[in-house]
């Protein structure tokens, strides 16, 4: 499909170990859907395999973007097509300012020679935090190194604004936050909402769900979505317990 | 050259990557393959050396005859230089150029490939660029020249100012100082000797870059740098050499001497290519309330055994050294720093980062000296490892740093920042570069920036 980010019986694991047993998933640009599943049903590795990273291997599938497949192209490749992920756990990079780091990721995007000028760069990026409500010095710190939970992952959400994907994948951007953080970081998400992006909210709690408010939402047990619908059905989740798709995953 | 020799090699070609190039080789001079007395005479009458540098030359040959390569505590690779395959020198028998309209055309061509900004060349007259063995482009600039600082070529300088130059020279690092220090004051040829006399604080830095240009050829240069009473200089040393088989030495020979309350800032950024040896001495010795500070940064070569030290001699003297390691896969880096405190209220910093990649190796060796009776002395060593996979291995001989850590690029900050959209190569420099970062900041800005595009270009290939 020219305008989704399709995931088509993707059969994907580590060490020989399938976690992913034939997902499929559609997501349209535009739309906002959420992922729910317990710990371990398979959520970040969903993240991991649609990113490209090395240590997982997919057995089966396909995952589409804009019509075109992505799988075996390196994960820089795939960044650089337009798929983004908020990593759960994000990488320290000691040394390194977030300034310049956003800086080389925009380069990485520019033809040689064309590199971003400077004024131009640090006019876009305060105009992104300003967006984001982050404070400014926020970007001369080195990325993540010494961050709280909460700053690791606005500095997910402001490099998510920079680098302008077409699908961003959040995967749990929710957890480890306190209330105030997480309305901060739904600000940001909800800000960057548009035509023009596709969002993918992995959670595990349906409180995100509230400050995120879904197109559709998706319930992901033991490697499979095994129902979707409207945003109503997180909260249904929310009530039922995750037994009651359980049950109707083995049904 | 000929045209008939330019046809047997049609395809001498410059090489895409930048200080990986070579150029037609065109000796007027050329002391053949070996090393003995003979070669020593040799030396001698092609640079018309007076008889005293003679016999020191001589001296020198005994003394590194006699000694044994230091493997007993230093790597078995040294057993690989066969010493007889060398030649120990070669010259283009071109006088020193004044102006840069006279530098060969090649030697620009250097300049180019070594990405000096355009800016920075119409500085060059504050260079001096070592073609081979001898100058083939030396020019003070003016203003150095006014001001009576002294920036000739070794040569000059024990020709043209035998006065300062012999009471200093082979003072601070003497003949027998270890195996190779012997070697270089046996067959010197080129470096730089500069005097500032006293109170005049030289502005700009001074440059020069060495290159090796001959296959199978020692370079060994040998610079003397004296800093009279007050006075203060910055200088600036790149070595870069063409890509060749076989095996090539580099060993040269740096003695600083910084009179009271004087300062000498030594930065050096090497990118040897990897068959290169790089057995290098650097000393200073600093008297009363002076200052000498090196900055080293060492990328490339085969093996690099590099310990700049201080003589701290003088009550409040103060030494530094700044040092980053690179050893990619197969290099091996072995580097460190000396200090010697001889005198009360002597101060000393030693900051050491490394950076070990693939099978790549990094030593760090410090010693520092201070004896008991001395009032005042304080010394803070910091000491970093980082490992790119784990194959690396680091070092650290003797054990007692005041702070040290090892650290790795992992698999997850590599995917993580390539999920931003750098490629591998980009994303390890991007590391690399985040590790020495808060050292390089120490460094005058052009410097840093060239190491940072050295440190590209080094990650970018090591890549598949
Ligand atoms: N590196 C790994 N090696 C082996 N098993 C793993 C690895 N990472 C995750 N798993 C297993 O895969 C399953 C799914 O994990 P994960 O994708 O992290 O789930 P979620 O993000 O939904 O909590 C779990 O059973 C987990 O134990
Ligand atoms: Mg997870």
């Amino acid at each position: 499909m020219k305008n989704a980010l399709e995931i088509k019986n993707l059969k994907a694991g580590i060490g020989g170990t399938e976690i992913l047993h034939g997902l499929n998933l559609t997501l349209p640009k535009g739309e906002v859907h959420a992922i729910m599943g317990k710990n371990g049903s398979g959520k970040s590795t969903l993240a991991k395999v649609m990113a490209g990273h090395p240590d997982y291997e997919v057995t089966a599938g396909d995952v589409q973007l804009d019509g075109k497949t992505i799988l075996g192209l390196d994960p820089d490749v795939r960044a650089r097509e337009g798929l983004f992920l908020a990593f759960q756990y994000p990488s320290e990079i000691p040394g390194v300012t977030i300034a310049n780091f956003l800086r080389a990721a925009l380069n990485a995007r520019r033809p040689e020679g064309q590199e971003i000028d400077a004024v131009e760069y640090y006019n876009e990026l305060y105009q992104k935090m300003d967006l984001l409500k982050i404070d400014r010095s926020f970007t001369s710190r080195a990325v993540n190194d010494g961050f709280s939970g909460g700053e690791k992952k606005k500095n997910e959400i402001l490099q998510m604004a920079m680098l302008e994907p077409k699908y961003a994948v959040l995967d749990e951007t929710d957890s480890g936050l306190d209330i105030d953080a997480l309305k901060i970081v739904a600000h940001g998400v909800n800000s960057l909402r548009g035509p023009k992006l596709g969002i993918l909210v992995i959670t595990h709690y349906q409180r995100l769900l509230d400050y995120i408010v879904p197109d559709v939402v998706h319930v992901m047990v033991d490697g499979r979505i095994v129902k979707s619908g409207p945003k109503e059905l997180a909260l249904e989740m929310e009530k039922k317990g995750y037994d009651w798709v359980e049950n109707l995953a083995v049904a | 050259m000929s045209d008939a020799e330019l046809q047997e090699k049609p395809d001498l070609q410059i090489d895409q990557d930048q200080g990986n190039f070579s150029y037609p080789e065109d000796y007027a001079f050329d002391a053949g393959t070996g090393l003995t007395d003979k070669t020593i005479d040799y030396i001698c009458d092609a640079k018309e050396d007076p008889d005293w540098v003679r016999e020191f030359r001589k001296k020198a040959l005994k003394v590194f005859d006699e000694k044994p390569l230091p493997t007993h505590w230093a790597s078995k690779d040294l057993e690989n230089i066969h010493f007889n395959d060398f030649r120990y020198y070669l010259s283009k028998g071109a006088k020193p150029k004044r102006s840069w309209d006279e530098v060969p055309d090649d030697v620009k061509k250097t300049f180019e490939r070594l990405g000096i900004p355009e800016k920075e060349r119409a500085f060059l007259a504050g260079v001096e660029a070592q073609f081979d063995s001898e100058a083939a482009y030396s020019n003070i600039k003016k203003a150095v020249a006014e001001q009576g600082v002294i920036f000739v070529g070794s040569r000059e300088g024990l020709k043209d100012h035998p006065e300062i130059f012999k009471k200093w020279f082979g003072k601070v690092i003497p003949t027998a100082d270890n195996k190779f220090s012997a070697l270089n004051s046996a067959v010197f040829s080129g470096g730089s000797f500069i005097y500032v006399p006293k109170g005049v604080k030289v502005k700009h830095p001074l440059q020069a870059y060495f290159r090796i240009n001959a296959e199978n050829f020692g370079q060994f240069e040998r610079t003397l740098i004296i800093v009279d009473e007050g006075a203060e200089v910055t200088y600036m040393e790149g070595c870069t050499a063409p890509k060749f088989d076989s095996v090539t030495l580099h060993s040269a020979v740096v003695e600083l001497v910084a009179m009271k309350g004087a300062k000498i800032q030594y930065i050096t950024v090497q990118n040897w290519s990897p068959n290169v040896f790089n057995l290098v001495t650097k000393r200073g010795l600093a008297h009363e309330e002076s200052e000498i500070k090196w900055i080293d940064c060492n990328i490339g070569s085969r093996l690099t055994m590099k310990y700049p030290g201080v003589i701290l001699k003088g009550r409040k003297a103060r030494g530094e050294v700044l040092s980053i390691a690179l050893a990619n896969n197969g290099q091996h880096q072995d580097t460190g720093a000396k200090m010697i405190h001889a005198a009360d209220e002597t101060t000393s910093n030693i900051i050491s980062k490394s950076i070990s990649i693939g099978s790549g190796r990094a030593t760090y060796r410090g010693l520092v000296h201070i004896p008991r009776h001395l009032k005042g002395c304080k010394n803070n060593t910091e000491c970093d490892a980082l490992l790119i996979n784990t194959e690396s291995r680091t070092d650290t001989y003797p054990a007692i740093v005041t702070r040290g850590d090892v650290s790795k690029v992992s698999a997850e900050q590599i995917f993580y920042m390539q999920q931003r959209g750098l490629s591998e190569g980009q994303a390890m420099s991007l590391s690399v570069n985040g590790f020495v970062n808060d050292l390089v900041r120490q460094f005058p800005m052009e410097y840093s920036v060239e190491l940072k595009r050295l440190i590209d270009l080094e990650m970018e290939g090591s890549v598949g």
